[in-house]
């Protein structure tokens, strides 16, 4: 589980996250949503230790992230998996040399526990057939589930994942939102996927953060957004057409 | 300009600490000996060749006093290619090819957040990228012997060929008052030329900013620093050394 307790965080005196206060828990997929310049890019980056928030403390399972050694930083960083918003797949290596880099670089387990442990995720994740190829010669949802086996590989405690539906067509979205939450479930992962996407809220948005400039406008479920007559999150959730009427039959029912 | 150079040298002390693996480290270092040395050594040993055929000649067709001995032209050919033109000239051919190869697989590399992945993997992404170029880029005076050599060879093939001075008058030439000094100067040089190389075009590329439009741009301002930082050094050393 990670909590957050009142994170602030600016650049160049301007304020981009205002006091966010949430609870990312275990085995579940947790959607942090929100317009663009919302600051969810923001709140993940400090989720990863790439930016220090200005006020505020993270717990990732209790631990304080601040009080930290940084040995104890380094164990921290080989428990948290990343599918990047564009894969960010090592060009020059392979779909199996992707998935082994972790292990190779971070472990000091034999070449064949590697190449074992590696294979077991690509299967998992349905890319056995392709696992010789170049990240240039598959497809951008085979990308992604390459980056997802990568980012599972070391069986990692949290999951992070910037907005692993964009560029792909709704059916791909839909393998990738259900791959990302079955693998959640089964490695008993705390996830945290950053999403535009409305298909992804509706489908495996377990618990729901949504942030609007910088603020927890709301916190809930994909059960409940239906109900809530909070006007930030109907404005932005319903925005289309289709998800209006879909909201008016649920609620309707 | 100060806090770039500031960036610079905190770059340069990431390269060394964190080290990556030994035996990850050790197929990096060849697969960029690959990439950085033996991919430039076809375009060095081309250019050595035919620039110390230009050299040779244009020294031959500017002695038209019979006072000066026929062997100068040996004697100026050897003097440009090892002073100069083999460690200065190359390193700013080098720049281009080498620089700019580094700066744009570096500066893709972040622009794909290919170089955050590293840092969340917990990896010291510069040490990652930055030292086995470094370690590669050390073995440029191997590729600078190959150019002093061709570039001679170059120069006494023209002499010959264009029957500007005898065979034997060239190779006389280039034995002519022979200072090692010389070659321990060029090799120093291009070792400093090597760190520049490596380092300066990683900087450009490591803390791009940007889309693909931007790794282009990096490329080229990394060449021009590269070029200046070079001429530069390659005057002060020269004073350090002669003067």
């Amino acid at each position: 589980m990670i909590q957050l307790k009142d994170i602030h965080k600016e650049f160049d005196n301007t304020p981009i996250l205002k006091g966010i206060t949430t609870e990312f828990k275990r085995g579940k997929t947790n959607l942090v949503i929100g317009q663009s310049g919302s600051g969810k890019t923001v709140l993940l980056k400090i989720l990863l230790g790439l930016f220090t928030p200005n006020q505020g403390e993270i717990y990732f399972d209790g631990i304080p992230f601040s009080s930290m050694t940084e040995d104890e930083h380094r164990i921290l960083r080989r428990e948290i998996g990343m599918v990047f918003q564009g894969s960010a797949l090592f060009d020059s290596m392979s779909v199996v040399e992707n998935v082994l880099f972790p292990m190779r670089m971070l472990t000091k387990l034999s070449e064949a526990e590697m190449i074992e442990q590696a294979e077991t995720v690509i299967e998992r994740v349905n890319l056995i057939d392709a696992k010789h190829k170049l990240p240039n010669e598959i497809s951008g949802g085979m990308q992604k589930r390459v980056a997802i086996a990568r980012a599972v590989v070391m069986r990692p405690k949290y999951l992070f994942c910037d907005e692993p539906n964009s560029g792909l067509d709704p059916k791909t979205a839909i393998v990738i939102d259900n791959l990302i939450q079955e693998l959640t479930k089964e490695y008993n992962i705390t996830t945290v996927i950053n999403s535009h996407d409305m298909n992804s809220v509706m489908e495996i948005g377990e618990t729901i953060l949504f942030l609007k400039d910088g603020n927890k406008e709301w916190e809930g479920s994909n059960q409940n957004i239906f109900k809530t007559d909070n006007e930030a999150v109907t404005d932005f959730v319903y925005s289309s057409n289709l998800f209006k009427k879909i909201r008016k039959l649920y609620l309707e029912d | 300009m100060l806090k770039h150079v500031g960036a610079y040298f905190l770059m340069i002390r990431l390269v060394f600490i964190k080290p990556t693996k030994r035996s990850i480290m050790y197929g990096l270092v060849l697969k960029e000996i690959q990439d950085l040395i033996l991919g430039s050594l076809g375009i060095v040993c081309f250019l050595s060749f035919f620039v110390g055929g230009v050299v040779s000649i244009q020294t031959a067709l500017n002695i038209d006093s019979t006072f000066i001995p026929e062997n100068l032209v040996g004697f100026a050919t050897r003097q440009s290619i090892i002073l100069e033109f083999a460690p200065t000239f190359m390193a700013i051919i080098l720049a281009g090819k080498v620089g700019s190869y580094i700066t744009s697989s570096i500066g893709t590399m972040r622009v794909t957040e290919q170089i955050d992945a590293l840092e969340v993997m917990g990896i010291n992404s510069v040490n990652f990228l930055v030292f086995p170029k470094l370690m590669a880029m050390t073995l440029l005076p191997i590729v600078i012997i190959f150019s002093m050599f061709l570039g001679i060879f170059g120069g006494w093939a023209a002499t010959i060929y264009g029957g500007f001075s005898s065979s034997a008058s060239f190779i006389e030439g280039i034995q002519l008052e022979f200072n090692s000094f010389h070659v321990v100067y060029a090799f120093v040089k291009t070792f400093l030329f090597a760190i520049i190389l490596a380092t300066i075009p990683s900087y450009h590329g490591y803390y791009m900013k940007g889309g693909a439009l931007d790794v282009g741009r990096a490329s080229t301002v990394s060449f021009v620093w590269c070029s200046v930082v070079i001429i530069v050094v390659n005057y002060f050393i020269t004073q350090l050394f002669f003067s």
